[in-house]
């Protein structure tokens, strides 16, 4: 308890400076891509297909109607490729003749008048042959006759460490599961759009709300054949991302240039509306586990084997990707001899499931952690303990085979958790609450897990980042980044690393926006690794910037704002550039096999604790988190606030993850409830105290240790929140979201089996 | 371009709604409602919008002799804190704190709840229950009408083209009434109901049942009562009531069904069971 209060005060101390952007924002003055003032602008709107996958036969513009003011635009007006660039050039931009799910788009129309648009759209006619059987489940997918992509399978990988089946012989304990998540939206605030210009020198400017202006870039250019020198993105005020305006925006932008290159140089703004929006964008994929656990009677884990499957929807996409941290994750952070770890991406016929916060690792942590407390169950042990007896301590073999150095805290932080929220006690309290006679039934609830930040493996190698400092002769300093800002509190964090490093106050740093005309790129703001991994660059781009106006312009020791502004404007005078770059170099000790995923996965992993408390209504089987708590060790919080906003957040979409938010698909496999009265996220209503415990060992790859944040929190409250109603229940719950309507069904179920 | 009508007095009102289009009309109050539709449903062609918000005989609340007259345009804010509502229908002070979220309150009327004549209407239930009664105003005068014969099926009212609904009456209770409200919604605020049950239940000096009423929402096409269940009550004894008989009554009175929210399964379960606490747990 000491050690808590210690890391407390501690975090209060530090000096966390208001927000860059929060004036603007709180003001209303921040203008977001609707916002946007332009003269003479189009309206445009998509025309999708209907069915779950089949061919357009015809796309008819009825011939009566005045089609002369409107642009628009097929798949043959396409200069370039007709695919969006991603993993593999497998989407199209504009579906030419076959196409793989309802709601894909087949043509866009552009007018002055959005009335005029909505008639026109009337009339425009498509006739489409269904495909006979579209398949939405992961299971029917694997096993259709008819498939969309060899096998149904995107990719299949395996991570294979030691001998389950030899250890399976020798288990003294042993558990089979079959888990389910199901999908999610990411209900960013500002729906998704862009607006195409032509600038007066010939550039297609794109601005738009995003979170990875390079991809976007690159999909222009693929698919309107202009080169990178005429193409320019250029990022909005962004309301909310979390993986949502990773690879969607590229479409969007596409959508958007292609209506400019036929507009004769008007500008075309294309937003969507909320229910467009979530019907056609990327939601997080729903997954099915298979998970086999064996131990001996102490409980020490004898192997960990688990089937993993997501489902990819009907393009390739981010899959891979997301499947392979799924993979790397689903072991979580025990110490295990052996593991065998199966992932597919599967292909359906839903639109393409995407990137959202905690990418593959929020669905197989789920599985890992709820199969652990059946384990604990079945070997009559605490989970806590179960546990406590299998967390990596250092010096152990970590699942992918690397040995685990001195950055790790996985004990401590369940240590920390369990004296923070009152473990033991409120287990006993909840025990006798149980017995006697009140509405309702408690449990207490715990995920033990690791997340590791950046771009997985070699990934952030490849991506080769780069970051600018620009000082300027007022002594202003300028952060050149393709990183965004999209309300977590990337600019201020980043201006703040780079002002602590420069010792200038803030207000003399400022975040450049992000515009490829102007910033380099520094890899895509996804994965945790902003504050990580660009964070590191600016620290050592200021670095070099200090080195170089004390080695060129005689900048002192230590110094003053003054000083340094005067030896920036003396060099500009003298001709001196006042750039410095700053170019990603991987850890020494950074050896990754992706093709038998064993080596070291990321430079660094958060570790984390996460106990829930719930309350189930007896009647009505609503669930309420009484009491949650979040302890996790990052290394370094940059800025406690925004890292307290981001665990907070990120705990909130957990508990929305775990109890509230239910995608449901028509018979299309389009979203259905595509409103925000019937898509339910939890209010601050649903949320009780949430208590975030912050330990900071510094051993991280960022500035001054810090590790990357952002997704850690959602990883962690399903499976704890499971938990815990497993225990207050006592059912067993194998899917998400523990919907009242689920609990209800299983309790009965479970009183007629006891009945019989 | 549409015309916006926004009469002061309800004379007004009702001339002005004897004249317009029959179906290229839309009344307005809050717009909690009206506005919410107009996005989400294919552009109707509305001519003229009549705007009862500036009518002041729509927002008094007036307590009589019989109970409360309650204007249709009265906000659910103020009935939430209203002390004699608060008082005497606590049900309906409840309701109309868990109907949307504040700004919600603040707009939103009660006779606009009614009238939008929505199966999950957070009002409804409690009027049913308390054995409203509502004040219809037409160009012939006014008519009374009890507000249990004020749905006709989905979406449909008693009002007919040219009547506007004016106030909603709610009688004081007898001695040895007790109530029972809670809705179950898909989160704690800002909640559509999967079931909003209200009960009103009269006892005499020992546990016998004089009266019972049970209005609910959410479980059929229209907010109902659940008349075999008070015909099973009435006359019998605490002591007697048998869970599976209310069952029974309970399912055969309402017709919930599969949607968006919830599954007509859990809807008959817990209807069943709170009807079963309400008995018990009325107070």
């Amino acid at each position: 308890m000491a050690k808590l209060l210690e890391v407390a005060s501690e975090m209060e101390k530090k000096n966390s400076p208001k927000r860059v952007d929060g004036l603007s924002k709180i003001y209303g003055k921040a203008l977001y891509v609707d916002d946007i003032p332009l003269n003479g602008v189009l309206h445009a709107s998509t025309i999708r297909s209907s069915c779950a996958g089949g061919v357009v036969e015809e796309l008819t513009f009825d011939p009566t109607f005045d089609w002369t003011p409107f642009v628009v635009v097929t798949a043959q007006d396409i200069p370039g490729l007709n695919a969006i660039k991603m993993l593999e050039n497998d989407q199209p931009v504009l579906v030419d003749r076959v196409f793989r799910h309802a709601g894909e788009p087949l043509a866009l129309l552009a007018h002055s008048d959005r009335g005029m648009l909505e008639t026109a759209l009337c009339h425009v006619h498509v006739r489409e042959t269904p495909l006979a059987h579209p398949v939405f489940e992961i299971d029917e997918a694997l096993h259709a006759e008819g498939t969309i992509i060899p096998d149904n399978v995107y990719t299949d990988y395996l991570l294979n460490k030691g001998d389950v089946e030899q250890a399976q012989k020798n288990a003294e304990c042993f558990i089979e599961e079959r888990l389910m998540t199901s999908s999610q939206e990411q209900l960013y605030i500002e729906p998704q759009g862009m607006i195409a210009v032509f600038q007066e020198d010939g550039v297609l400017r794109i601005e738009g709300s995003m979170q990875c202006p390079y991809y976007v870039l690159d999909a222009l250019e693929q698919c309107t054949g202009l080169d990178k020198d005429k193409l320019r993105v250029v990022q909005s005020t962004t309301g909310g991302a979390f993986g949502g305006k990773e690879d969607y925006p590229s479409m969007i932008a596409c959508h958007a240039a292609l209506l400019a290159l036929k507009a004769g140089g008007l500008p075309v703004k294309l937003i969507y509306e909320r229910g467009e929006d979530l019907r056609v964008t990327p939601k997080r994929h729903p997954s099915r586990s298979l998970v086999r656990l064996g131990a001996n009677r102490e409980g020490e884990l004898q192997f960990i084997d688990m089937d993993f499957a997501i489902d990819g929807g009907a393009y390739r996409t981010l899959s891979p990707v997301v499947l392979s941290r799924g993979v790397i994750h689903a072991p979580g952070p025990y110490r295990c001899a052996n593991i065998r770890v199966r992932g597919r991406a599967v292909a359906t016929n839903h639109p393409p499931f995407g990137a959202f916060r905690g990418f593959g690792a929020p669905q197989s942590i789920f599985a890992l952690e709820v199969a652990m407390d059946r384990l604990a169950a079945k070997l009559n042990m605490d989970p806590a303990e179960l546990r406590r007896k299998n967390l990596l301590h250092r010096g152990d073999v970590s699942p992918t085979g690397d040995l685990v150095g001195e950055d790790c805290f996985a004990q401590e932080i369940l240590e920390a958790a369990l004296i923070a929220s009152h473990y033991e006690e409120r287990r006993d309290a909840f025990r006798h609450w149980n017995a006697a006679q009140h509405n309702t039934l408690r449990g207490i609830g715990l995920a033990t897990f690791a997340h590791g930040a950046g771009f997985t493996g070699n990934g952030e190698l490849y991506l080769a980042s780069r970051v600018f400092l620009q000082a300027h002769a007022d002594g202003q300093v300028e952060i050149l980044c393709s990183n965004t800002e999209m309300g977590q509190g990337a600019a201020t964090t980043l201006v703040q690393i780079a002002a602590d490093a420069l010792q200038l106050p803030m207000e003399q740093v400022h975040l450049a926006q992000t515009d490829t005309a102007r910033v380099p790129n520094s890899g895509p703001t996804v994965a945790s690794r902003t504050c990580m991994v660009v964070g590191d660059l600016i620290e050592k781009a200021a670095q070099c910037l200090l080195q170089k106006l004390r080695a060129e312009g005689g900048l002192s020791q230590t110094f003053t704002s003054a000083e340094f502004s005067a030896v920036c404007f003396r060099m500009q005078e003298s001709g001196k550039d006042l750039l410095v770059t700053a170019s990603y170099q991987p850890p020494v000790d950074m050896l990754w096999d992706e093709k038998s995923f064993t080596g070291r996965a990321y430079s660094s992993y958060a570790w984390a604790a996460y106990i829930a408390e719930v309350e189930v209504d007896k009647l009505t089987l609503e669930t309420r988190v009484l009491n949650f708590t979040a302890a996790q060790e990052i290394g370094h919080a940059v800025h406690p606030q925004i890292v307290q906003g981001q665990i907070e957040g990120g705990v909130v979409q957990g508990i929305g993850y775990a109890l509230y938010e239910n995608v449901l698909w028509n018979q299309f496999g389009v979203m259905a409830n595509d409103r925000l009265t019937n898509y339910i996220i939890p209010t601050t209503a649903d949320i009780g105290p949430l208590q975030v415990v912050l330990m900071e060992k510094g051993l991280g790859a960022g500035p001054k240790g810090a590790k990357g944040v952002g997704e850690l929190p959602m990883d962690g409250p399903a499976p704890a929140i499971v938990n815990a109603i497993q225990q207050a229940l006592k059912i067993d719950v194998a899917q998400i979201p523990a919907m009242p309507e689920l609990l209800l069904d299983l309790s009965r179920a479970q009183r007629g089996s006891q009945c019989q | 371009m549409a015309e916006w009508l926004r009469p002061r007095h309800m004379n007004e009102a009702l001339r002005l709604l004897a004249e317009l289009p029959a179906d290229h009309h839309q009344i307005i109050s809050g717009g909690t409602d009206v506005m919410v539709a107009q996005q989400l449903r294919a552009p109707r062609d509305i001519a003229v919008w009549l705007d009862l918000s500036a009518i002041p005989e729509l927002k008094m609340v007036e307590v009589t002799a019989e109970g409360i007259r309650i204007g249709a345009g009265v906000t659910l804010s103020v009935l939430r804190r209203h002390p004699e509502v608060q008082k005497h229908w606590p049900m309906l002070a409840a309701s109309a704190a868990v109907t949307g979220a504040a700004p919600i309150q603040n707009r939103a009327t009660l006779g606009g709840n009614l009238c939008n004549a929505s199966p999950a209407a957070d009002n409804a239930p409690v009027l049913l229950a308390y054995g409203a009664r509502l004040e219809i105003a037409g160009p012939n005068g006014t008519r009374f009408l009890p507000y249990d014969q004020f749905h006709l099926g989905y979406r449909q009212t008693a009002l007919a083209a040219h009547e506007l609904l004016q106030a909603i009456h709610v009688p004081y209770l007898p001695g040895g009434s007790r109530a029972y409200y809670r809705k179950v919604g898909t989160r704690a605020a800002q909640a559509i109901a999967k079931v909003g049950i209200a009960a009103w239940i009269h006892f005499d000096a020992g546990q016998g049942i004089i009266a019972a009423r049970f209005g609910l929402a959410s479980v059929a096409a229209t907010p109902c009562l659940l008349p075999r269940v008070s015909h099973y009550l009435e006359g019998n004894n605490l002591k007697h009531v048998c869970e599976f008989t209310i069952r029974e009554k309970v399912s055969s009175d309402i017709k919930p069904v599969d949607d968006i929210r919830s599954t007509a399964e859990y809807r008959l379960e817990v209807a069943s069971r709170l009807v079963w606490e309400a008995i018990h747990d009325a107070h």
